[in-house]
């Protein structure tokens, strides 16, 4: 049934701030059960939980209300479900294994009295949950807030949680040019990495001649280390749907794309459910709330390749060419997809703007810093205690993100340092924690806020080859078009993995340095100006660990296997035999309650002793 | 072009589904990607006589729908395995041990990156990141994404594919 501005304006004066009941309920008289099946919780084992809980249900004859719900952050504690019972907060259970499920519905949904060593957190308010959790209580969620709240499969519950509502306002009282100047005065900028004004870039577009006009998301979330676009496509598809039939109004476009990379089935699969719904419902299509509005969108999926992340790239991509940049000027706003004018935006900007809309600029200028407004979703990994997803606001501390929402370096090891914004972004020294995340802030340590992967190393992370490994991906992604890019990239690869072979030179360290500030200079699109970003934050910050490779000829995280050499300590050394079996290469020597010993001339440090020895008896050194 | 024609390490090739693929994309805007997607989604990797098929109904050189088709990493010229493994080298992966992950599948299979099992039971391919750094080192198999891998854990999500 299409909806008409009536079933929003009933539900309250479309020009007041967001309506939606924060409270926990169950949707109906019966308990509700919630299943994480975002990627994470699928890779953890939630399809099997998810049976689990079907399978036990139906074994005692029960009547729930069975949802999935997207990724709600905690990755860490994946498989997680939770249970809604009638006057008590949701409790969330986490590490859910299908043996752990008819304990849980028993006790918890049959008998009242939840299981409480399980326990990983409860949701009273939905908008701000698990305030009893560490990881959630420094985050602010405006992008995530119905992430693994809501089942992002029924339309209905985003339209209970003030789904479309800023569509509806825009539609109702705003002409473009205001939605434009609210969306300038907020203060939001670009979330993909570059941090443009996104009022500003509609703006253009809005201007720009012509009668046929697009608006694109940009989905093609490249940057290893990157999960948050993909959470909020799985878990909450309607707000970017939303947030881009806001943006088409703005700028008088009626056709937009998702350009959605092919490694992401799941989201390209709740999308196209998504996009389904809305259309059914008059929120897309023709005529959109009887308004006169048009908008139609489609999904674009990739078919892997890193450079179509460059807008220039991804339209090239969308229009069945080989995916390569070209030159601007002409802008996309003025020249885009197919010589139209063209909007592109990220998917956590397009997720931030039906917010904006409904709660006013003022509302959201105020969080943040100066010039960076609004919250920054984070994709926490690496040697991280609590790896997952988290928003905060702008201007919080990198140790704040890392200790307090990270809960610190797991095994308790030495921090060493925070990658942060991918393959285009940098390596930041512990020593500079305390930096405030703002664009300007990060892009003064030579890094960049990026698209907000953000993967902690520790000591045993050697940052030659942690930059070995960045240098590797953009030399295979640069599409080849320009040649400081394509050579440079391979370049640089060739002299740092030399490096790490102990083949080196301080020479190198001059050359290396040269050649990445010349790629960063002069490469076509943003792919190869950032290639150089690691190169040269890890020699501004850990020359002393390149010298060590060049000079000393050591590895001083004992990564790199030219350098290194396996020596079992004979005080440790049970003489068990079981890294003499497992050495691929026989090169142990040693028999029953005979120490072993490693002839070195054979040793390829392959690392299989280490891995099987169960007294840690095998050390690098 | 003969009805049906032999490919080099593939099976005969039946036309009869990439006209279906075709027919439905008659008309539209930025096909070809589409259409090789679809086409290798039917047949497994784009056979040559598709190749040059595809280029003669979008009325393009065949060089171009090569060029494309050689561009994106998603798309393949040889026959692959039923069961695509893609081992994730990420960088959470990269700090987490994707490289022993993608060893223990290579041994597990007997194959290196980037090749197919004689059988066609498995392709193993490297990939940059599948988004599941939470839970690294992750891979995925076909469309399923498996996290918190261990080599014993690899050897029973493979077992899981025939």
């Amino acid at each position: 049934m299409k909806l008409t501005l009536r079933d929003f304006s009933q539900k309250g004066d479309l020009a007041a701030p967001a309506q939606a009941s924060r409270a926990v309920a169950p949707r109906d008289s019966r308990p509700t059960i919630v299943v994480g099946l975002g990627t994470c919780g699928i890779a953890a084992g939630g399809q099997e939980v998810y049976d689990a809980v079907v399978a036990e249900l139906k074994k005692r004859g029960l009547d729930a209300d069975l949802v999935s719900v997207g990724c709600i952050g905690m990755c860490e504690q994946e498989v997680l479900v939770d249970v809604v019972l009638k006057g008590a907060p949701r409790v969330t259970y986490a590490r859910v294994t299908p043996d752990m499920v008819a304990r849980i519905i028993d006790d918890h949904v049959v008998g009242g009295k939840p299981v409480q060593e399980w326990i990983a957190g409860t949701i009273a308010d939905e908008f701000a949950p698990y305030r009893d959790v560490a990881f959630y209580q420094k985050q602010k969620r405006i992008v995530l807030r119905n992430c693994g709240i809501i089942d992002p499969g029924r339309i209905e519950e985003y339209l209970d949680r003030d789904g479309y509502r800023g569509l509806a306002k825009v539609l109702s009282a705003m002409k473009p040019a205001e939605v434009i100047d609210e969306v300038k005065k907020s203060g939001l900028r670009g979330r993909g990495g570059a941090g443009f004004s996104t009022g500003q870039k509609w703006e253009f577009a809005a201007k720009a001649a012509g009668d046929k006009k697009f608006i694109i998301c940009n989905a093609d979330e490249g940057d290893p280390g990157a999960f948050m676009d993909r959470s909020v496509l799985e878990g909450d598809p309607h707000a970017v749907i939303e947030g881009m039939a806001i943006g088409a109004y703005a700028i008088g476009a009626d056709e937009g794309y998702i350009y959605c990379r092919a490694e992401y089935p799941l989201a390209i699969k709740r999308l196209n459910m998504a996009i389904a719904q809305a259309t059914e419902r008059g929120l897309l299509g023709r005529d959109i709330l009887g308004r006169g509005f048009n908008f139609e969108l489609h999904v674009k999926e990739g078919a892997g390749a890193f450079v179509c992340g460059e807008e220039t790239a991804l339209m090239a991509s969308i229009e069945g060419e080989r995916g390569m940049p070209r030159s601007r000027p002409p802008f996309p706003a003025n020249r885009g997809l197919w010589g139209r004018p063209t909007n592109i935006n990220n998917v956590e900007t397009w997720a931030n703007v039906p917010q904006i809309v409904l709660n006013g600029s003022s509302w959201y200028a105020a969080i943040g810093t100066e010039k960076s407004k609004g919250t920054k979703v984070f994709a926490l990994t690496g040697r991280i205690k609590n790896t997952g997803l988290a928003e905060v606001p702008m201007g919080i501390t990198l140790r704040e993100i890392i200790y307090d929402v990270g809960g610190g370096i797991k095994d308790d090891k030495e921090f060493k340092a925070v990658q942060i914004g991918g393959p285009s972004g940098g390596c930041i020294p512990a020593k500079l924690m305390d930096t405030p995340v703002d664009y300007e802030s990060l892009a003064a340590t030579g890094a960049i806020m990026g698209s907000g992967g953000l993967v902690v190393v520790d000591e045993t992370t050697c940052m030659v080859d942690f930059n070995k490994f960045f240098l590797n991906f953009t030399q295979s992604e640069s599409c080849g078009k320009c040649t400081p890019c394509r050579e440079g990239t391979k370049r640089m690869y060739e002299i740092v993995t030399r490096i790490t072979e102990g083949q080196g030179t301080m020479e190198d360290l001059e050359k290396l340095e040269e050649l990445a500030q010349m790629v960063k200079e002069t490469s076509l699109c943003g792919l190869g100006q950032t290639a150089p970003n690691p190169v040269l934050t890890t020699l501004r910050y850990f020359r002393d660990e390149y010298i060590a490779h060049i000079v000393d000829k050591r590895c001083p995280a004992h990564v790199c296997k030219a350098l290194i050499k396996f020596r079992i300590d004979p005080d440790k050394c049970k003489a068990c035999l079981i890294c003499k079996r497992s050495c691929p290469q026989q090169a142990i020597s040693g028999d029953k309650k005979v120490v072993h010993l490693i002839d070195q001339a054979k040793c390829t440090q392959c690392g299989t002793c280490e891995q099987v020895c169960p007294f840690g008896a095998v050390i690098r050194e | 072009m003969p009805e049906k024609e032999v490919h080099e390490n593939g099976p005969v090739f039946d036309p009869t589904p990439l006209e279906a693929i075709l027919e439905k994309s008659r008309g539209a805007k930025g096909a070809l990607i589409p259409i090789l997607q679809q086409t290798q989604d039917a047949y497994g990797y784009l056979p040559r006589p598709a190749v040059a098929r595809i280029a003669k109904f979008l009325k393009v050189p065949e060089s171009k729908v090569y060029g494309v088709a050689t561009f994106y990493a998603q798309f393949h010229l040889h026959p692959r395995g039923r069961n695509i493994v893609r081992v994730c080298l990420g960088t959470a992966c990269h700090v987490r041990g994707g490289e022993a992950i993608l060893g223990a599948v290579a041994d597990e299979l007997k194959v290196s990156p980037g090749e197919t099992t004689p059988d066609l039971r498995f392709t193993l391919e490297r990939v940059a990141c599948l988004g599941a750094c939470g839970l690294s080192p992750a891979m995925m198999v076909n469309d399923t994404t498996y996290g918190r891998l261990t080599k014993k854990r690899v050897a029973e999500v493979l077992k899981k594919y025939q």
